[in-house]
């Protein structure tokens, strides 16, 4: 019958010839390839010791920013919880009294801010959304808990550590990431 | 007074020396689960374990350690003593050949002369053949006490297996001691340590012996009781814990005690090449012996990278193809080659007058 694409290809089912049927030949040319891949540079990367190369536009775990003077940028405003897809953020807002200014950056801050990671789809429309340079995604990634419960992330895991207090982590915490 | 008159340091240097090769086999089983686990990794572009101690050199502790801390569990409807008792056999038998293998030369010890071998019995390559055999029983009686169709057939498939190819690889032995004319183990040695190793003379036999040897470990090509895609997983499907360890280690044992036969029938055994070893003996002393087993090892370990690699290169046979090798091809080829180093050792024995 006439194939309808012509890319139809025949099986090859002549017999086979002498030096395949004693296996032997074919065995040890088949040995060759396997010895090949032996001496072959391994392509693994040892995880934990050694990273793959990430973009910069990577987007791990959320952090909390702070400013230069180590005051929380967030000011609850909600829309982060509103432009996420998967419904991952709640806060509640809570009004800076007289003596915090040294906490807040501005008269109203979140007194709880929590992501749940197992929700998180990490498409980072929070970043985008917000409108104070509050919230980022990182370039930490893999995180592992044993129950349910500690992955909804608060504000304690979330917030970047005090510039002033701890430059290294706060550096560390900021990755490559240019920042404003 | 009987007692004094006995040869009590016979009986310590035996001990010793039997202590020694148990531990050593067993050792060398464990690495070499650690060895074909590195080399599977390295033909498929993988490194392998390498996390516990440097290169992974403490993979085989932790798994072994792992099969230890396992629940056991011994089915309701097996038949119990058999059951507890296939591992043990397939161990035993594994280790059992280990007694008539030269391992080196001799030891000058105290004035007297050790020779580096359990048993230097004269029908050392019989005896071999004896507790090969028996290998069969203990995959038989583990399928068997399993009371499970997939571990009964696997091990079916296993003992008929192993016996079919016992033949060609008894026939292949033939013709090598046909050109030997002994069974003693180490005066084959001996009669290959001018550098005349057999695998010149019995080329067509050594490669006989090592597909059926191939057979024989169960192993890649020819592991069809272990066909997880048709058993499951093959005879020890029922098996937890250290009693599955111990049939999986038996198969590493068994892989050692057949290359070590493959190395002293057809690769010289402990023989150094290249090297006159009774004159080393004269320079080194009890060092050339430490040489010679070394060089066994090395044979042995060379043995073993080649059972791994056509373990990792080849896939398995389908069971008709095996008995169709096994029966139709190994048989008859082994046979030809007995008549035709029957014909060719009757010739020179009649200073090539016919």
């Amino acid at each position: 019958m006439q194939s309808l694409t012509n890319r139809v290809k025949p099986v090859d089912r002549k017999p086979m010839t002498f030096l395949e049927k004693i296996y032997l030949w074919e065995i040890a040319k088949g040995m060759m390839i396997t010895i090949k891949h032996f001496f072959r540079k391994k392509p693994t990367i040892k995880y934990p010791e050694q990273t793959r190369e990430f973009s910069s536009v990577f987007r791990g775990l959320h952090i909390l920013n702070r400013d230069e003077q180590g005051r929380e940028r967030c000011t609850a405003c909600g829309l982060c919880a509103v432009a996420c897809p998967a419904e991952a953020i709640t806060m509640e807002a809570a009004e800076r009294k007289k003596g915090e200014e040294h906490l807040y950056r501005e008269e109203k801050y979140a007194a709880r801010y929590e992501i749940n990671m197992l929700r998180c789809i990490f498409c980072g429309l929070c970043e985008e959304a917000c409108p104070k340079d509050a919230i980022y995604l990182s370039q930490t990634f893999t995180p592992s808990n044993l129950t349910r419960a500690q992955f909804i992330y608060k504000k304690d895991d979330l917030l970047i550590p005090d510039p002033n207090k701890d430059p290294e982590l706060y550096a560390k915490a900021l990755g490559d990431r240019k920042k404003s | 007074m009987v007692l004094l008159s006995f040869d009590w340091f016979l009986i310590i240097e035996k001990a010793i020396l039997i202590s020694i090769v148990i531990v050593a086999s067993l050792v060398i089983a464990m690495y070499e689960t650690w060895g074909e686990r590195k080399v599977a990794a390295f033909i498929q572009d993988r490194i392998g374990p390498d996390r516990a101690g440097f290169g992974g050199m403490f993979q085989p502790l932790a798994d072994g350690m792992k099969l230890f801390m396992k629940e056991e569990i011994i089915p309701n409807s097996s038949n119990k003593f058999l059951f507890v008792m296939g591992p043990g056999l397939a161990m035993l038998t594994a280790m059992m050949t280990s007694a008539v293998i030269p391992w080196g030369g001799h030891l000058e010890i105290m004035g007297r002369t050790v020779p580096l071998q359990i048993a230097d019995i004269n029908i050392g390559i019989l005896y071999v053949f004896g507790v090969v055999s028996l290998g069969v029983y203990g995959v038989m009686i583990g399928g068997w006490a399993s009371n499970n169709k997939f571990s009964l057939m696997a091990a079916l498939r296993g003992a008929s297996q192993m016996i079919s190819y016992e033949l060609a690889m008894g026939l292949s032995l033939i013709a090598l001691l046909m050109l030997t004319g002994t069974l003693s183990l180490r005066t084959i040695v001996e009669q290959q340590s001018t550098g005349h190793w057999n695998i010149w003379y019995q080329p067509l036999g050594f490669i006989i012996f090592l597909v059926c040897a191939l057979a024989e470990c169960n192993r890649t090509p020819f592991d069809l009781p272990e066909a997880e895609s048709e058993l499951n997983f093959g005879y020890h499907q029922e098996y937890s814990s250290m009693k599955l360890g111990f049939y999986l280690f038996a198969e590493y044992v068994n892989m050692f005690i057949s290359c070590v036969i493959m190395a002293t029938l057809y690769w010289g055994g402990y023989d150094i090449p290249f090297v006159n070893d009774a004159h080393l003996y004269d320079i080194w002393g009890n060092w050339a012996a430490f040489l010679q087993v070394f060089f066994l090892m090395g044979k042995v370990i060379t043995g073993i990278f080649i059972f791994m690699w056509i373990r990792w290169t080849v896939p398995r046979f389908r069971y008709d193809q095996l008995m169709n090798l096994g029966w139709k091809g190994l048989i008859p080829l082994a046979l030809a080659n007995m008549v035709i180093t029957a014909v060719v050792a009757l010739l020179k024995y009649n200073n090539w007058h016919f």
